[in-house]
């Protein structure tokens, strides 16, 4: 791999062309150009201003439910015989995941820019239900494209974002998955580009979409910290959080990245195996690549084509990640390790049995991690896992795996 | 820019008529008749030839290049083919200049330098990489030119007197005005607006316009030739290939007849684009 330069912080990316490192870039047709350039002033603006800042603190605490809970998680800690193991409980947040707290933002950065229609992308969902939330709250109509695969086996979240009044477009280009609904939601964006918002729902994209992210998220890391030092007056010694874009995870991790003594650990979706197409580890199996507007590593064959994946989540069901995971990869400030679908599935039905808490597919990748690795770690130990987004959307498809309820 | 290109337009200058610039995906369905129609684009009228370079994930195509694209890709096409099909093409026309378009990705993994290499000595004019805006002109745009290919930037609507400045730095070869915002595949635009905004980029350059972008007739490409430098038609002729093939998807004894039995149709509205306008 490159040799790449140890920076004195880690948190001060990117820079002014949206860079981390050689990863992201704004890789987009010109028609979105000057639209790239509209939100990257007014984000510039907004990030600054104590009345946006203060808007979004009061919705996170009165709308979203601010701060999600640390949960110290005794019965599974006690089970593995390990670390301790503590929960950022950002599936307790209003929507049922960490995505709120994204759309919030970007929505009224919407507002701002006199945007009247908001499109969005969506996997497993969770985030298509927050843009339709904001979009109700905020009174704009809202489409949500999606691959027709993961409207079916996310049809809880469909049905949610219909009654909220979204319109949801099924995507049945390629696998029908969350690449193909990108795809479908940048052709939208460049075709009404006067009047529409592109609430992108992960940390990736063209700059600036992977650093307003962040930005939005990181409140997960700050709220943790503090809650962390409460409880434990330290900081774990280990944060682990599942990656398919790498929102919930850069949003967690962020804040702890200039402490040193904190390892940081993405967990990527390791499907059926790395050996073939069936996954979607793209730092771990991938190659750095361009597409949907940034450099990053992707999944791809020898000629540049992209593959599709696999995730047993569709949440993580993605051939790509954010550029600055790419990026903390490289410079070796973060691990990032594969978690294979049969894995997943364990995990959260020990999850739902031991604590009471029915987890989504995606940090259920993330606990299969924490399962692996606190029984070697020492009992003083602690591990800081991010529940990103609650299972109910996602019983019928676990439901069907356990041949449960036939 | 190359030397082929600047003649041809030279020349078409001095015969008083717009280009027909007609965009066909390389391998599309299979690289021996995509080969076939190539060879057949000039002597039915092509002054300009758009090679495309098929790509998994086209986000700026419209249904017919995506579908194109991936019986392309099914078809075995790869960057390494398409650059094989135009120095094939080379052997027998020294003249028709070719411009490779599609995505930046495969050109990345394929190595900039290397593609660039193989593209000059494939006897390659000029290049359109939809996602590769000027901000990102040190990846391939700055590498092309120092090497003598015309790297042909796309101007749209929303690229307002601003930004235009910005947009032509480093083009060469020609402008590629996108007559609407979105996808390629959508209706033709109103003329007369299309004229007013060559007019405006010619404000600021003298490279010509070429427009494209809903041309799917002889009688569009007349109507917007009366402008323009050059139409582009890329749709029409994809939806040609794809109309001729059988129920698998193969091409058929008529599939080369057909797609350039359109080209000669859109050469005769090109070749009536002026007349008309002088009347």
């Amino acid at each position: 791999m490159n040799t790449i330069l140890q920076p004195n912080s880690y948190r001060s990316g990117p820079d002014e062309n949206g860079r981390f490192g050689i990863y992201g870039g704004r890789f987009v047709a010109e028609t979105l150009m000057p639209l790239i350039l509209d939100l990257q002033a007014e984000w510039e603006k907004a990030k600054t201003d104590p009345e946006f800042k203060a808007e979004l603190a009061h919705l996170g605490k009165h709308y979203t439910g601010r701060p999600s809970p640390l949960y110290f998680a005794e019965r599974l800690t006690e089970h593995l015989g390990g670390a301790k193991i503590y929960f950022k409980r950002e599936e307790l947040n209003h929507t049922g995941s960490h995505k709120i707290n994204n759309c919030l933002g970007q929505i009224l950065l919407a507002k701002r820019m006199g945007k009247t229609r908001i499109i969005a992308e969506t996997g497993a969902g969770q985030h298509g239900v927050a843009s339709a939330t904001v979009a109700a709250r905020f009174g704009l109509p809202c489409v949500v494209y999606m691959g027709a695969t993961d409207v079916e086996r996310q049809a809880p979240n469909v049905f949610r974002m219909k009654l909220l009044g979204a319109e949801v477009r099924p995507v049945t280009a390629g696998n029908g998955t969350l690449k193909d609904a990108m795809n479908e939601a940048l052709r939208d964006w460049v075709t009404n580009v006067e009047d529409t918002y592109y609430l992108i729902g992960t940390a990736a994209g063209p700059h600036p979409y992977p650093e307003m992210v962040r930005e939005f998220q990181a409140v997960i890391g700050d709220e943790a910290k503090v809650q962390m030092l409460e409880a434990e007056g330290r900081l774990p010694d280990v944060v682990i959080a599942a990656v398919g874009g790498g929102s919930n995870a850069i949003g967690i991790f962020h804040p702890f990245l200039d402490d040193k003594d904190v390892k940081i650990v993405g967990v990527e979706a390791g499907g059926r195996g790395l050996e073939g197409q069936e996954h979607c580890a793209s730092i771990t199996a991938g190659s750095p690549g361009v597409l949907h507007g940034n450099r990053t590593y992707l999944l791809q064959d020898g000629d540049g084509q992209i593959f599709e994946g696999h995730s047993i989540s569709a949440g993580l069901d993605y051939p790509g990640i954010g550029p600055e995971h790419a990026w903390l990869n490289d410079t070796g400030r973060a691990e990032y390790v594969p978690i294979m679908d049969h894995e997943a599935l364990e995990a959260f039905q020990l999850l739902t049995r031991l604590e009471g808490i029915i987890p989504a597919l995606e940090p259920s990748h993330a606990l299969a991690e924490v399962i692996k690795r606190a029984p070697k770690m020492g009992k003083d130990e602690i591990i800081l896992m991010n529940l990103s987004g609650r299972g109910d959307k996602d019983i019928f498809t676990v439901g069907k795996l356990l041949g449960m309820g036939e | 820019m190359t030397a082929r290109m600047e003649k041809r337009f030279a020349a078409l200058k001095a015969e008083n008529r717009p280009a027909l610039v007609t965009y066909f995906m390389g391998g599309d369905p299979d690289y021996e008749t995509s080969l076939a129609i190539m060879k057949a684009l000039p002597a039915a009228g092509a002054d300009v030839i758009e090679l495309g370079m098929p790509f998994s994930d086209p986000m700026a195509d419209g249904p017919a290049i995506q579908l194109a694209g991936q019986r392309a890709l099914h078809g075995g096409q790869t960057l390494k083919k398409t650059v094989a099909l135009a120095a094939e093409f080379r052997k027998t026309d020294k003249d028709t200049p070719i411009v490779l378009m599609g995505y930046y990705n495969p050109i990345y993994i394929y190595g900039v330098e290397k593609f660039l290499d193989d593209a000059v000595a494939a006897g390659i004019d000029g290049l359109i990489v939809v996602d590769l805006p000027p901000e990102m002109d040190d990846e391939l745009c700055i590498p092309a030119l120092a090497k003598g290919v015309s790297f042909i930037r796309l101007a749209t609507p929303t690229t307002d007197d601003k930004r235009l400045p910005t947009v032509l730095t480093n083009t060469s070869g020609f402008v590629y005005y996108i007559s609407m915002n979105g996808i390629t595949g959508s209706a033709l635009p109103d003329p007369s607006l299309v004229s007013g905004a060559v007019a405006r980029i010619k404000a600021h350059t003298d490279l010509p316009i070429c427009v494209g972008f809903g041309v799917k007739t002889a009688e569009h490409a007349r109507l917007i030739g009366a402008s323009a430098d050059g139409v582009v038609v890329g749709t029409a002729i994809v939806n040609r290939v794809a109309g001729s093939l059988d129920a698998h998807g193969k091409a058929t004894a008529n599939t080369v007849e057909e797609t350039i039995s359109l080209v000669r149709e859109l050469s005769d509205g090109v070749r009536a684009a002026r007349a008309v306008a002088a009347e």
